[in-house]
């Protein structure tokens, strides 16, 4: 994965809470076998009918995505942030995030970053309200920053880190093979094996 | 210090534990099907790795499969996906039960009913409601596509520690009340994303009183109000559905099991984040409105006022007024199946309702058995005649409308009871309206053609 440490850019904003899986990408989409190509159907079922936020010139370019609590919720499709991602997402900011998307974003690379409503609610109206504003994603100084404001985020550190420098996480769990194999020495025997 | 049954399940699946980093947990059984997976083999092949332990990893079709002409009535997507999984897992020597097999079905039905899933495991899938397998006393959850890779290639995952919560179900079901309506309850109660960042322990009476089947279906929807997994400690129930399962323990091992699973409760005094208390005795059967699984009521009550922006959107999707009665709602479709309902008691159930009588003129509805087994079963004990008497269509196994991958799906604008899981818009298909529901309430739907109370039909 290449690293990631900082997004700056333009937001667009989803006002809504609780926006689940299906509708981020509906599940006709998840019949493709590659890891690439979902921008096209993000959010396809809003976007068709027209007038989606998303396909607001004011919004066109956008990398950062501001929406409401609980962004992600639903099923543990990667096919999610592979289609924000491939949509042209950078980063995503909400008050919270359902746990399996949270972590698929940022094995997809995509920032994932919570703030508290207060702070979430004053950049999806400065979005609306002036959709030039430039925001930055700071994965390496923990803030997101604009004009006249710093806000301060909490992030895993151990994702922070694997982010930053990019790592492979199947490289970095094989570097314990021997405590794998330690552990796997003794497993009850009575566990069942699939044969 | 007393430990709750996660903090257990977690510690003795431990493989590293270093500060600053996520805990690196063992994984004792990966289950794996066509739609999550391809993506991870593809990764696995890129980078010249191999499945670390195909022992432990069984592969099954479902999400896609078509439930009636096998899998040349797939379309060409969906075939191709179907091909991969059976491609990878070739070369892999993973087993796999695909279309056709006598074992295939929907993977949260088949782990279970071949006695692989047993208390004290822990075991991952790439799909949300592998929380189902916590019914068991398992620590169980979904992952993502790039998790998937990583337990493939390590029978590893690290995972940050997470929090527990406690939901104590107190008191007896009355007629006509079931798990779904427990669960549907519950998140009635919590909202949809509560259980965030935490580990869900179901306890007290109505619990324990619970078949295995039924608490699959609580443990279930563990993940529609926001749990990572959902458990239920194992008791007599539980070791009476495993013993003689094709892979459960036999003989010293299954003496030796027993004592261990026997370990796996909550200790006295173990502390929770949070505990939500029911009453069962106090529970009716439970029906969406809306459009996530929080916006629900019970079915004697009415659709009602918005209180937010997401529930104003939810009446205009589903072309609901506030004040209407539940069991005013006509319906078009009815949808018995999924990974929450389809197992061989849920048949039964809905069965019961509706021997004898017809499904309404007006409604389509079908049954979709949640595995090929639970068909088989259904099939010897004369259920899919009763359904087909009654004007059901009998299908094969699979995922089906649950999530509308194949060609079993909702016209936009029809309404649909069913005993899946998600009410999300354009879930069963775009357009389309669903009201979950317990299998019971789906087939007093079907018989109507409205909601209904099944409590009037018993």
């Amino acid at each position: 994965m290449d690293p990631v440490s900082r997004v700056t850019g333009r937001m667009a904003p989803i006002d809504r809470a609780d926006v689940d899986t299906d509708q981020i990408i509906p599940k006709q989409f998840l019949k493709r076998i590659e890891r690439t190509g979902y921008g096209p159907f993000l959010f396809f079922d809003w976007r068709a009918g027209g007038d989606f936020v998303l396909d607001k010139p004011e919004h066109a370019g956008a990398s950062v995505l501001v929406t409401g609590a609980n962004f992600g919720c639903g099923s543990s499709r990667e096919h999610a942030p592979w289609a924000l991602r491939d949509f042209g997402f950078k980063a995503i900011i909400a008050p919270s995030f359902a746990d399996i998307f949270l972590a698929n974003c940022f094995k997809t690379g995509l920032l994932a970053v919570t703030l508290p409503d207060r702070q979430v609610r004053h950049l999806i109206d400065l979005a609306a309200e002036d959709p030039a504003a430039q925001v930055t994603v700071d994965l390496e100084t923990q803030e997101v920053r604009g004009e006249g404001f710093a806000y301060g985020f909490a992030v895993d550190p151990f994702s922070r880190e694997c982010l930053l420098g990019g790592l492979d996480e199947i490289g970095l769990v094989e570097k314990h093979l021997s405590e794998i194999g330690a552990y796997e020495s003794h497993r009850q025997e009575w566990l069942p094996a699939v044969k | 210090m007393p430990r709750t049954i996660a903090q257990k399940l977690w510690d003795a699946h431990v493989v590293r534990v270093a500060p600053g980093e996520p805990d690196l947990l063992y994984v004792d059984l990966h289950l794996v099907h066509e739609v999550t997976s391809p993506q991870a083999f593809e990764g696995l092949r890129l980078s010249g790795r191999h499945v670390r332990r195909p022992d432990l990893t069984l592969a099954t079709m479902d999400h896609n499969v078509p439930t009636k002409g096998g899998i040349k009535a797939a379309d060409d997507l969906s075939r191709r996906q179907m091909e991969l999984l059976a491609e990878n897992c070739k070369r892999e020597a993973i087993p796999l039960y695909q279309i056709g097999s006598r074992h295939q079905g929907i993977v949260h039905v088949i782990g279970p009913e071949l006695g692989l899933t047993q208390p004290g495991m822990v075991i991952v899938c790439g799909d949300s409601h592998t929380s189902t397998h916590g019914a068991f006393g398992a620590l169980a959850f979904g992952i993502g596509t790039s998790e998937v890779e990583l337990v493939l290639a390590t029978q590893c995952l690290p995972q940050k520690r997470l929090g527990d919560l406690a939901v104590t179900v107190s008191g007896e079901l009355p007629l006509g009340v079931t798990a779904k309506d427990i669960v549907l309850g519950v998140i009635g109660r919590t909202g949809i994303s509560q259980g965030q960042g935490h580990l869900v322990e179901y306890r007290g009476s109505a619990i324990r009183a619970l078949s295995m089947e039924g608490r699959m279906t609580v443990c279930n929807m563990s993940i529609e109000w926001g749990a990572k997994a959902g458990m239920i400690a194992p008791d007599d129930t539980t070791f009476a559905y495993l013993h003689g399962r094709p892979s459960a323990p036999k003989g010293a091992a299954w003496e030796a099991a027993l004592d261990y699973w026997r370990s796996l409760t909550s200790d006295e005094g173990a502390s929770f984040d949070g505990e939500t208390s029911i009453d069962a005795s106090q529970l009716e059967p439970h029906v969406t409105w809306g459009t996530n699984p929080g916006q629900v009521v019970p079915v004697t009550g009415r659709v009602p006022q918005p209180r937010s922006d997401t529930d104003e959107r939810a009446l205009k999707y589903m072309d609901l007024v506030p004040g209407t009665a539940l069991a005013d709602i006509a319906i078009d479709r009815v949808f018995i199946g999924s990974c929450t309902n389809a197992r061989i008691e849920d048949l039964r159930a809905a069965a019961s309702v509706i021997r004898g009588r017809h499904v309404h003129p007006k409604v389509r509805a079908m049954v979709v058995p949640g595995s090929m087994t639970v068909k088989r079963a259904a099939e010897d004990e004369g259920l899919d005649l009763v359904f087909k008497a009654a004007g059901f269509e009998w299908r094969n196994a699979g995922c089906s409308m649950c999530l509308g991958m194949n060609t079993d799906i909702l016209a936009p604008g029809e309404r649909c009871a069913s005993t899946s899981n998600r009410n999300f818009e354009g879930r069963q298909g775009s357009g389309g309206r669903t009201h979950l529901m317990s299998p019971p309430m789906a087939a007093a739907a079907a018989v109507t053609g409205h909601v209904v109370d099944v409590r009037e039909l018993l």
